[in-house]
């Protein structure tokens, strides 16, 4: 209690955001968890979705409502519905599936805590004094004005590479 | 927050847009149904169509909610049950979050959003995802091909819906529906500004994209493959019987009411008459009235399609999408760039 109330005097505090951030994160990690442990593969994708939706909640949090809506389109309204349209055309069994208990888990959590450990510290390393000041959500049009001048050829490159993985997806799809 | 909402506090706006989203969802679903669905195809049909609940009967919405809601709400044996009963509220939730970017008058808005249509636009991608929990918690094969076919079109249709937006976009310089609005009340046809310049004029391609890719979008005849009752009995919803039924059915309506209001505000000039102030305070009040109008104009042609034309095959529907919708919208696009630039 003391601890909130020194926080609180500190002024810029922002209560609100971090009780919801917390709730976020809280239902992130649980579908995050159930993602990775069910036997089934459509709840897997399932879970999936609320992380992904957690993550775009996040991203509001931050002011940065472009990316947030992005992460929605791209990630919840394509991604997520190209695995579940491919594991019901293929195997779409109902309840658990034996074949998914998966002799390959305690590679798949070393590689888990491996890649958590390095982010983490290369996180806190760059960034852990680091104060982020959100006064207001970013507007659409600061966002399409940096693309297009400070990073556009960084956009273009990527806009090509995006297009070589398109070409390479159809020819590797139909080599008769 | 500006003009007549700044008196009230945040609570009570915020219980306003509750309420008048619930309201919009509710009763643009039902003027539909009873003014397109009951009524003017049966007059197309020669045939009367309800008459007995009410005057002309205007109380058979009421007496068609009284008996999905006695019905027993069913779910399959084999069925993943919450997937199963979580579906239609997914489906529903997308309309819902659907309306939010819309315009009812210049302060009659939900969000006025920078983002706004791109956000309409990503929301709508969301009933994808219920309509593919319907089709596979249910643990029937009509139900999984429905699903599967439904996901393939509107995955297809998405893409020339969102690009002929984008000409809109352009010529507005805005994506936030209230700007479209003001610049199409604002605008002029060749230095005239009697009627505004609503962009059915100028995006004439463009409205024609549109709306064959929300016919699409709404799984209506003829694009109706994943309902097609002669094959899929009702495709995803097959399974589904009581309240369950008549949220997929409630959702089906009030989106073909958003997306015609969306299709209105975009190409029609949403809640403006020509004539009028477009600052003016009566907006607040008949704008929304105005919008609704225009809604049941629109939805009378989605409903008048529907019901004139035979289904299409699976293979000439995918066809006319990507080879035919798409780079039509793409040129689209790429005239209106160089007409914005030029003049």
């Amino acid at each position: 209690m003391n601890l909130l109330a020194a926080a609180a005097d500190d002024g810029d505090l922002f209560v609100a955001q971090n009780v919801f951030f917390a709730v976020i994160a809280l239902v992130m990690i649980v579908s995050a968890i159930r993602c990775v442990t069910t036997r089934n593969v459509v709840h897997a994708a399932l879970w999936l979705v609320l992380v992904l939706a957690g993550t775009a909640a996040q991203f509001i949090l931050l002011g940065s409502e472009f990316v947030a809506v992005t992460q929605v389109l791209v990630y919840i309204g394509a991604i997520i519905v190209l695995f579940l349209f491919g594991i019901m055309l293929t195997r779409a069994s109902m309840g658990d599936d034996e074949s998914v208990a998966g002799e390959k888990r305690l590679m798949a959590g070393l590689v888990a805590v491996l890649l958590a450990v390095v982010m983490g510290v290369a996180l806190l390393d760059s960034y852990s004094d680091t104060r982020l000041v959100i006064e207001a959500p970013q507007r659409f049009s600061a966002v399409s004005d940096a693309i297009f001048s400070q990073y556009i050829v960084a956009f273009e490159a990527v806009s090509v590479l995006l297009l070589a993985a398109l070409i390479g997806a159809i020819v590797v799809a139909r080599k008769e | 927050m500006i003009g007549v909402l700044s008196e009230l506090s945040y609570w009570q706006v915020t219980s306003i847009r509750v309420a008048a989203g619930l309201g919009a969802v509710l009763l643009v679903a039902g003027t539909l149904v009873y003014v397109h669905l009951f009524k003017m195809v049966s007059f197309m049909q020669s045939r009367l169509g309800p008459m007995e609940a009410g005057p002309y009967g205007s109380l058979q919405l009421m007496a068609e909610i009284g008996k999905f809601l006695q019905k027993e709400d069913i779910v399959p044996r084999r069925a993943d049950r919450f997937v199963f009963k979580a579906a239609p509220f997914v489906v529903l939730a997308s309309t819902f979050l659907l309306l939010v970017v819309l315009p009812g008058g210049p302060d009659a808005w939900f969000i006025s959003n920078d983002l706004g249509i791109y956000l309409a636009m990503a929301v709508g991608s969301i009933s994808v995802i219920g309509i593919l929990m319907a089709g596979w918690g249910s643990a029937s094969k009509y139900s999984l091909l429905g699903g599967l076919r439904a996901t393939g079109q509107l995955i297809a249709y998405e893409l020339p819906l969102l690009l002929a937006v984008v000409g809109v976009v352009i010529q507005a310089q805005s994506m936030n529906l209230q700007e479209i609005v003001l610049v199409q009340a604002n605008g002029e046809i060749f230095g005239w500004g009697g009627v505004g310049n609503p962009f059915i004029v100028t995006q004439f391609v463009g409205f024609l994209i549109f709306m064959v890719a929300m016919q699409a979008e709404l799984t209506q005849t003829p694009f109706d493959m994943p309902v097609a009752e002669s094959e899929l009995v009702t495709g995803y919803m097959t399974e589904y019987s009581g309240l369950r039924f008549l949220l997929f059915f409630i959702g089906e309506f009030a989106t073909a009411g958003v997306f015609s209001a969306i299709a209105a505000v975009l190409f029609l000039g949403g809640w403006y008459v020509p004539g009028l102030d477009p600052t003016d305070n009566l907006f607040n009040v008949i704008g929304p009235l105005v919008l609704i109008g225009k809604v049941v104009l629109l939805s009378f042609l989605i409903f008048w399609i529907r019901f004139t034309f035979p289904r299409f095959r699976e293979d000439q529907l995918q066809r006319l999408a990507w080879k035919f919708l798409v780079p039509l919208a793409l040129g689209n696009i790429v005239v209106t760039a160089v007409f914005k630039v030029a003049f």
